[in-house]
C-alpha cells in the first residue's frame, strides 16, 4: 500500500480546499468535513504505523515517489516509524482540537476549519518529506495557517503577539533558506538520503560551508522548537492563541524537534567521516539551559496559560538535550516522552480555557495579594473540609483531568510521563545497555539528569500551586458552565496517554526500533536511493 | 561580477538586519523585505555565475551540463519569492490590524516608559 503515504497530505489539502467557497452558514457542513478529514488522517496514520513497524523487526521504509523520478532527481516521500509516530500524533491532536473547537471557537473568526486543515497538511508534509526544499515548503505552509490561527478570534493581545511570533518566524526562514542554499551549493543535491551519503566525501575546504549551512538550517529548526536564546516567543504566543490553535501549535514546536532529530542523525551520524557528531556538545547544552529557563518560568509565572508555554519550553528542552546526547537508548526514551508530552501539552491547553472560564476579573490580582501576604496555606486541613466535599461533578471532572496533565508533564508515576523519563535515565545511566559493560556516565549525562529530575520538580510545584489556586480557591469564581463535547477532546487525550501506560511494552519497543532506524539509517537510505549504499 | 553580487547581498542583508532591530513596524517590515531581497540574491548565487548560459535545454545541445546554467537555484528563487511576497503580505495585513487596535505603530503595542 504504496500510495497511503501521500493521502495524510492530499485529504487536508482538498478538504481544506473544499471549505474555502461554502459560505459562512454552511458551518456544520464545514466542520463535518474537517472533523470527517481529521479521522480519516487519523485512521491513514495509524495504517501508516503499522505498515512501517511490520512485525517488529527493521522497519520497512515506504518511499513514494511522486512523478517516479528517481530520488536524485525527483521529490520523494519518505514513511518510516518515526514520520509514522508523528502522522498519529498530529491527527490526535487534529482531531481533539477541532472537536474541541466545535463548542464556541469555530465561530470565532472567519475560515477557522479551512486553515486547520492547512496547518494540519503543512505538519503531514514536514514529517513526511524527504527532501530539504519541501521540508521548507511544508514549513511555510503549516508556518502560513498558523498566522491565520494564532489570530483566530481576533483582541489586542493576539494581535500583539502574532506581530511577534510573524516576524520572528519570517526570519528564521530566512535563514532557514540561507541554510539550505549552502547546503546545496556545497554538496549539490537537496535530497536528505543523498545528502547523507555525500557528505563523507565532501573535500575538506567546503566542510566548514557545510557545517555553517547545517548550523544556519538548525538554527531555524531551533528557533520553531524554542530552544533557550531564540526561544522567548514562544510561551508569550502560545499563552494567547485561542485553545485549539494552542493544542495543534504544541505539535508545532515538535516539527522543529523532528527536523533535528531526522537531520542530525542522518547527516551528523557515524558515517559522516569528519563532521560525525557535528553540533551535539550545542544541542545537549542548549536543551538542558532550555529545560533550566523553561522550570524558572514554570515556577515564575502566575497564569495558566503561561505555564503551559513554559511546559512546551520544558518539553522541547529535554527533547533536543535527549537528541544531542546521542545514545539510541536515550532517543529512545525521549520519543516516547514526545508522544507523552505533546498529548499532555494539548490536553492542558484545551483545559486550561474551561478552567479559566470560572475566573471572575480581578482574581488575577487577589493570587498576587495572596502570594505577597502569605496568605492561605496554614490551615490545610480545614481547607480540605470545606473544598472536599462541595467540590461539584464539574470542577472534580476539571480537577481530576488538571491532576493527570500534571502528573504526564511533571513525570510522576503512574502515567507515562513517567515511563518517557524513566526510560531516557535509564538510558543515560547504562550508555551500553541494561545490565550490560561498565557504567560509565559522562559529565553531561549527569547534567541532563539533574535537569531532568529538577524540571520535573518544579513543573510539580507549579502545578500544584496552579492548581490550588485556580480549582481550590473560592474567591472570586464560579463554577464554569462545561459542555460534554468540550470535556471529551481533552478526555481523550488522556486516555491515549492511559493507553501509552497500559500498552507501554509494545510502544516502548516501538520507539526502540524507531530510534534504532534513526541511529543506523542504512534502511531509509536503501530505501530512498533504491540500491544499497 | 562577483563582487558587485557580494557587496549587494551584503549592503541589502545588512540593511535588512538593521532595520529589524528597529522598534516600528513599518521598518521591520522594509528590513524583513530587504532581508529576502539578499536570501534570494545569496540562493541564485549558491548556483554559482554562468554569464550567457540557458537554464533550460536546448535542442541540438542536450547532455552536455557545461553548456547550462544550474537550473535547481532558479527554481528555489522563484518559490522562495513566491513565498516571501505571500507572506510579507500576510505581515502588512497584521501590522494594521495592530495600528487599528492599538493605535500606534509601535512593536510591542506603544512605546515603553522611560
Amino acid at each position: 500500500m504504496q500510495q497511503l503515504t501521500i493521502l495524510p497530505i492530499l485529504l487536508p489539502l482538498l478538504a481544506g480546499a473544499a471549505m474555502i467557497p461554502l459560505e459562512e452558514r454552511r458551518a456544520r457542513l464545514r466542520a463535518g468535513l474537517g472533523i470527517g478529514s481529521a479521522v480519516l488522517q487519523l485512521a491513514v496514520a495509524v495504517a501508516i504505523a503499522l505498515q512501517a513497524h511490520g512485525s517488529g523487526g527493521p522497519g520497512m521504509v515506504t518511499v513514494y515517489r511522486l512523478g517516479d523520478w528517481p530520488a536524485s532527481f525527483g521529490i520523494v516521500l519518505v514513511a518510516d516509524r518515526l514520520a509514522a509516530l508523528l502522522l498519529v500524533l498530529t491527527a490526535l491532536l487534529g482531531l481533539a482540537a477541532l472537536v474541541f473547537s466545535l463548542a464556541r471557537w469555530q465561530r470565532m473568526g472567519v475560515h477557522f476549519h479551512a486553515l486547520f486543515q492547512f496547518q494540519l497538511m503543512g505538519l503531514n508534509g514536514a514529517f513526511l518529506t524527504g527532501d530539504l526544499f519541501n521540508l521548507f515548503v511544508f514549513f511555510e505552509v503549516l508556518l502560513a495557517a498558523s498566522y491565520g490561527l494564532a489570530l483566530h478570534g481576533s483582541g489586542v493581545a493576539r494581535v500583539k503577539a502574532g506581530l511577534h511570533y510573524i516576524a520572528i518566524n519570517l526570519a528564521a526562514s530566512l535563514l532557514f533558506l540561507i541554510g539550505v542554499s549552502m547546503i546545496y551549493g556545497v554538496a549539490g543535491t537537496l535530497n536528505m538520503a543523498d545528502l547523507a551519503e555525500r557528505i563523507a566525501a565532501v573535500p575538506a575546504e567546503n566542510r566548514s560551508i557545510l557545517e555553517a549551512g547545517a548550523a544556519i538550517l538548525g538554527m531555524a529548526f531551533l528557533v520553531k522548537a524554542g530552544m533557550w536564546p531564540v526561544g522567548f516567543w514562544l510561551a508569550p504566543t502560545y499563552s494567547v492563541v485561542s485553545p485549539p490553535a494552542a493544542a495543534i501549535f504544541s505539535m508545532m514546536s515538535k516539527v522543529g524537534i523532528y527536523a533535528v532529530l531526522r537531520l542530525w542523525l542522518l547527516l551528523f551520524g557515524a558515517e559522516a567521516g569528519a563532521s560525525a557528531g557535528f553540533g551535539s556538545t550545542w544541542l545537549l547544552a542548549g536543551g538542558i539551559v532550555t529545560i533550566g529557563f523553561g522550570a524558572v518560568s514554570v515556577l515564575a509565572t502566575q497564569d495558566l496559560s503561561r505555564l503551559a508555554g513554559a511546559s512546551v519550553l520544558i518539553s522541547s528542552g529535554t527533547l533536543l538535550a535527549a537528541v544531542g546526547a546521542g545514545q539510541v537508548t536515550v532517543t529512545g526514551g525521549a520519543l516516547f516522552y514526545l508522544a507523552s508530552s505533546a498529548l499532555a501539552i494539548g490536553a492542558l491547553f484545551l483545559l486550561i480555557e474551561l478552567i479559566e472560564r470560572g475566573r471572575d476579573l480581578g482574581a488575577d490580582v487577589l493570587a498576587v495579594t495572596l502570594e505577597a501576604f502569605g496568605d492561605g496555606d496554614d490551615d490545610d486541613g480545614e481547607l480540605d473540609d470545606e473544598v472536599g466535599v462541595a467540590v461539584p461533578a464539574t470542577m472534580a471532572v476539571l480537577g481530576l483531568c488538571f491532576l493527570c496533565c500534571a502528573l504526564l508533564l511533571a513525570g510522576l508515576p503512574p502515567l507515562s510521563g513517567f515511563i518517557a523519563k524513566f526510560a531516557m535515565l535509564t538510558g543515560i545511566l547504562n550508555p551500553a545497555g541494561l545490565g550490560r559493560g561498565p557504567v560509565e556516565v559522562s559529565p553531561a549525562g549527569w547534567g541532563l539528569l539533574a535537569a531532568l529530575v529538577l524540571s520535573g520538580f518544579a513543573t510539580v510545584l507549579a502545578m500544584t500551586r496552579a492548581g490550588i489556586r485556580s480549582l481550590w480557591a473560592t474567591a472570586g469564581r464560579s463554577v464554569p458552565r462545561v459542555g460534554l463535547i468540550e470535556i471529551a477532546p481533552v478526555l481523550l487525550l488522556l486516555l491515549c496517554c492511559a493507553t501509552m501506560t497500559a500498552a507501554a511494552g509494545p510502544l516502548m519497543r516501538y520507539m526502540q526500533a524507531a530510534a534504532a532506524e534513526l541511529h543506523a539509517p542504512q534502511g531509509y537510505l536503501t530505501g530512498v536511493i533504491g540500491r544499497a549504499p | 561580477m562577483e563582487l558587485i553580487l557580494a557587496l549587494a547581498i551584503g549592503v541589502l542583508g545588512g540593511s535588512g538586519v538593521w532595520l529589524l532591530m528597529r522598534p516600528r513596524t513599518f521598518q521591520v517590515i522594509i528590513g524583513l523585505s530587504l532581508l529576502s531581497y539578499a536570501v534570494n540574491l545569496f540562493i541564485f548565487s549558491m548556483g554559482r555565475f554562468p554569464v550567457g548560459r540557458p537554464p533550460v535545454l536546448e535542442p541540438g545541445t542536450a547532455g552536455d551540463p557545461a553548456v547550462y546554467a544550474d537550473p535547481l537555484p532558479q527554481a528555489l528563487v522563484l518559490t522562495a519569492i513566491v513565498i516571501g511576497f505571500a507572506t510579507t503580505a500576510l505581515f502588512l495585513v497584521v501590522m494594521m490590524a495592530a495600528r487599528g487596535l492599538t493605535g500606534g505603530d509601535h512593536v510591542d503595542g506603544r512605546a515603553r516608559d522611560r
